[in-house]
């Protein structure tokens, strides 16, 4: 195990106001149960799962309330027992609707229903002795996805294709995010943990080279890491990368660490060989295979600067916001502003009566003066967003096609490339809301690929039919 | 900019949530700033008919800007300064010596014809200062060729003279030529510190190149301009110079405008690239523009028609440069 700094930048990249000190050095603190859950069936990228429970139903901690429903997607469990109050369409952290079942963990048990128990959800395993199928099985039926963000399956991931081979197994802590520190904490405080649950991946995906990326900023994570790593076997290093905004981004991460570039769309990581796994995850699968405890809690840091006392809080999935704020003795001034996530990417969200998913690493409530609202001016076309663009985008030439609703120029721009990181409108000294066009354009663009998907398939459909009728 | 009474709701926005606080008038005060050292200079050697210029162009181009934005019933955009540079930058570009009514014609015409009618900031296809000066020097060539003498008011008898480019037109013929024309126009050239501190004449802000270096530096620092055009705008001229003149390849860069020219004109952001790329064949363009009009066009000087040359080619560039987004073959 060595200990390497990255000799690798990718073009691009800003420096954000990082904020981090208000909870980088808070031990996580675990929430006292909350009376009332909001468990989303869309906590995951891909299609919801699909609920199986009803209102009056009573639900034990760890059983499954919501299926997995397609290739991409995982299953929902019951992150604590309770009575199934209402199943409904409930606003998520990312602004979408989708079901959710809302538990009251108060009530209990009726008589005649079986509970099952204190003891481990699934059955531990003895992953030395495992085969792959079973650890595969393992991660899927525990209900885990990326928990960096994106919410990729985390079975799917670590599931390559045949014909192609993982070599490099790269566990993501960089967390660029300002203000975030949950997988900061994570790796001080579970350092073992993750390296448990890389051990379990890297005999899921073969023997693979590993590398942990972490920011330098976080001088102590490197050093729990590099203790919890020191004896492990195999070709293992911790990548110390550049204090740089996205250094988090999947595909800057793999060309930081290991110096690959994923090619343009549709490839993926693995097509280099490579696999991305947050910190958080790999401490979700190890907790998934060796006690058996599926994915129903994660660590959410509340900060900001309305918050009376920032915290790291490991909190069941559902848990509402106001319940979090409440833990961190509520706010000190009135929030101008919520945010699901950190400021560069995070989504503002109406209310605090939105819950957290697998995939919450954080909440900021920042008071007026962190918020701002202004005017956009024209494009001077100074070329700050093109050098801050980490994918080498031309953000300007993007923003003024949507303005001009040609989206199509946009698109022969590769919107489609976007990864939304906002560096572009971070960097602009017009004030011009570049990232929020390149989602206008690729939303449109989607629609527009949907629309023709389905008269495709209309038209597809009535041939047929003549074809019958014939 | 300022946060809007916010009690009620909670603000929805599109990410990011954060800002580096760049803003358009900052840069356009820090381009100011960096061009205090030459204003100061300019006033230094040309006295009040200097300060006169600079106050008559900036002060036309402020209410020009506002009665135009009036008329075209848009919101003020005095604000951000950049009319205010327009006016400065423009005023350095003059002979002091010019009739105060003829910057203001030139004003009037940087901002009306040469900015808004295009729509404003961020719009107009030319530098507006330059464009007024060419229009200046078709219209009024006499008195914008006429230039004071460092120190004019020193010497009563001879006040105005020619710049030493005019003197050394003759430079490229030959090298006996040139030999020839630098000791006839001896008097013309000066020496190597005064070419570098701007004992010379020429335009208000052109005469002095170690302010102009230092106002470019500023600019460097302040991450305002980007290398590129300076860098490749002075390499240019100085290697054209060099093999097309012989030894004096200095002069060439250190008298009439390449100076401002590279640091403060060929950078302005509307009307250069984008990409990094882009800007150095942009600044190369203005160089080769620059040096093939001192030889053979009929005005002494040329970097300004070179500058709008290449801006008017600035779109081609842009398309020509685009970056290769991240992963992508081609």
């Amino acid at each position: 195990m060595k200990v390497v700094k990255s000799a690798f930048k990718f073009k691009g990249g800003v420096h954000p106001d990082y904020n981090k000190g208000l909870a980088n050095n808070k031990l996580i603190e675990a929430l006292p149960m909350p009376s009332e859950l909001v468990i989303s069936m869309s906590q995951h990228l891909g299609a919801p799962a699909k609920c199986i429970v009803k209102p009056g139903d009573y639900v034990s901690r760890g059983q499954i309330i919501g299926e997995r429903n397609g290739f991409i997607s995982v299953c929902v469990r019951a992150s604590a027992s309770g009575l199934v109050k209402a199943v409904e369409k409930r606003l998520g952290p990312a602004g979408g609707k989708a079901d959710a079942v809302i538990l009251d963990t108060t009530a209990s048990a009726p008589e005649g229903v079986e509970m099952l128990g204190d003891g481990p959800v699934l059955k531990p395993l003895d992953w030395e002795n495992s085969s792959r199928e079973e650890l595969i099985a393992r991660v899927e039926e525990a209900g885990i996805c990326g928990m960096g963000g994106a919410g990729f399956p985390t079975s799917v991931k670590l599931n390559p294709p045949p014909g192609k081979r993982c070599e490099y197994l790269i566990i993501n802590g960089a967390e660029c995010e300002p203000y975030l520190c949950a997988d900061h904490r994570v790796m001080v405080e579970k350092a073992s943990r993750i390296r448990l649950g890389v051990e379990i991946m890297r005999k899921i995906l073969g023997e693979c080279a590993v590398r942990i990326a972490v920011e330098s900023n976080k001088p102590d994570a490197i050093q729990a890491l590099s203790e919890a790593f020191a004896d492990i076997s195999g070709n293992v290093e911790i990548v110390v990368l550049s204090v740089l905004y996205p250094q988090g981004s999947e595909k800057h991460q793999i060309f930081a660490t290991v110096k690959r570039i994923v090619p343009e769309p549709p490839a993926l990581p693995i097509d280099v060989g490579c696999v991305v796994e947050n910190v958080s995850t790999a401490v979700a699968i190890a907790d998934a295979v060796e006690k058996g405890e599926p994915l129903l809690e994660r660590v959410t840091t509340v900060s900001g600067d309305a918050i009376s006392e920032p915290k790291n809080i490991l909190a069941p999935c559902g848990t509402k916001y106001s319940d979090l704020v409440q833990f961190c003795s509520g706010t000190k001034e009135t929030p101008a502003k919520v945010i699901s996530g950190g400021t560069m990417m995070g989504f503002a969200v109406p209310s605090l009566e939105i819950a957290t998913t697998k995939t919450t690493s954080g909440i900021l409530l920042l008071s007026s003066r962190r918020v701002f609202q202004y005017t956009s001016g024209p494009c001077i076309n100074c070329g700050r967003c093109v050098r801050a663009c980490p994918m080498c985008l031309n953000p300007a030439d993007i923003s003024k096609a949507v303005e001009a609703n040609d989206i199509s120029d946009a698109e022969r721009a590769h919107v489609m490339t976007c990864i939304e990181c906002g560096a572009c409108s971070f960097s602009c000294p017009a004030y011009r809301t570049i990232t929020q066009f390149c989602r206008r354009a690729k939303n449109s663009i989607r629609a527009r690929i949907a629309a023709e998907k389905a008269k495709a398939a209309a038209a597809q459909n009535a041939a047929e039919k003549k074809e019958i009728q014939k | 900019m300022k946060p809007k009474d916010i009690s009620e709701h909670y603000v929805l926005s599109s990410s990011p949530h954060t800002h580096s606080h760049a803003s358009v008038s900052r840069i356009m005060l820090d381009v100011i700033i960096a061009l205090l050292p030459t204003t100061a200079a300019g006033i230094y050697f040309f006295g009040m008919p200097a300060v006169w210029t600079i106050a008559v162009c900036v002060s036309t181009c402020i209410v020009v800007e506002s009665l135009c934005r009036i008329a075209m019933r848009r919101e003020g955009t005095v604000g951000d300064f950049s009319a205010v540079l327009t006016g400065l930058l423009l005023a350095l570009n003059l002979p002091a010596g010019i009739p105060l009514w003829m910057a203001v014609v030139g004003s009037v015409f940087a901002i009306t014809v040469c900015k808004q009618v295009f729509g404003g900031l961020g719009k107009n296809p030319f530098n507006p200062a330059l464009a007024a000066r060419a229009f200046m020097l078709i219209s009024f060539t006499g008195p914008m060729t006429t230039w004071l003498k460092p120190f004019w008011w020193r010497t009563p008898e001879a006040v105005t003279t020619a710049t030493p480019l005019a003197s050394m037109k003759g430079m490229f013929v030959s090298e006996a030529t040139a030999q020839a024309t630098m000791k006839a126009g001896e008097a013309g050239i000066p020496g190597l510190t005064d070419l570098i501190i701007g004992n010379m004449p020429g335009c208000i802000g052109e005469v002095s190149s170690a302010a102009l270096l230092l106002g470019g530096i500023y600019l460097l620092l302040r991450k305002v301009i980007t290398w590129h055009i300076p860098v490749s705008f002075i390499a240019t001229v100085w290697l054209y110079s060099f093999f097309a003149g012989g030894a004096s390849a200095h002069i060439q860069l250190l008298t009439g405008g390449v100076m401002i020219g590279a640091f403060f004109m060929a950078t302005d952001y509307v009307t250069s690239p984008t990409t990094s790329k882009g800007k150095l064949i942009f600044g190369t363009g203005c160089g080769l523009l620059c040096m093939l009009i001192r030889q053979f066009g009929s005005y002494p000087e040329g970097c300004s028609f070179a500058i709008l040359i290449m801006n008017s080619v600035c779109p081609l560039i842009n398309r020509w440069t685009q970056p290769k987004p991240f992963g992508f073959k081609k």
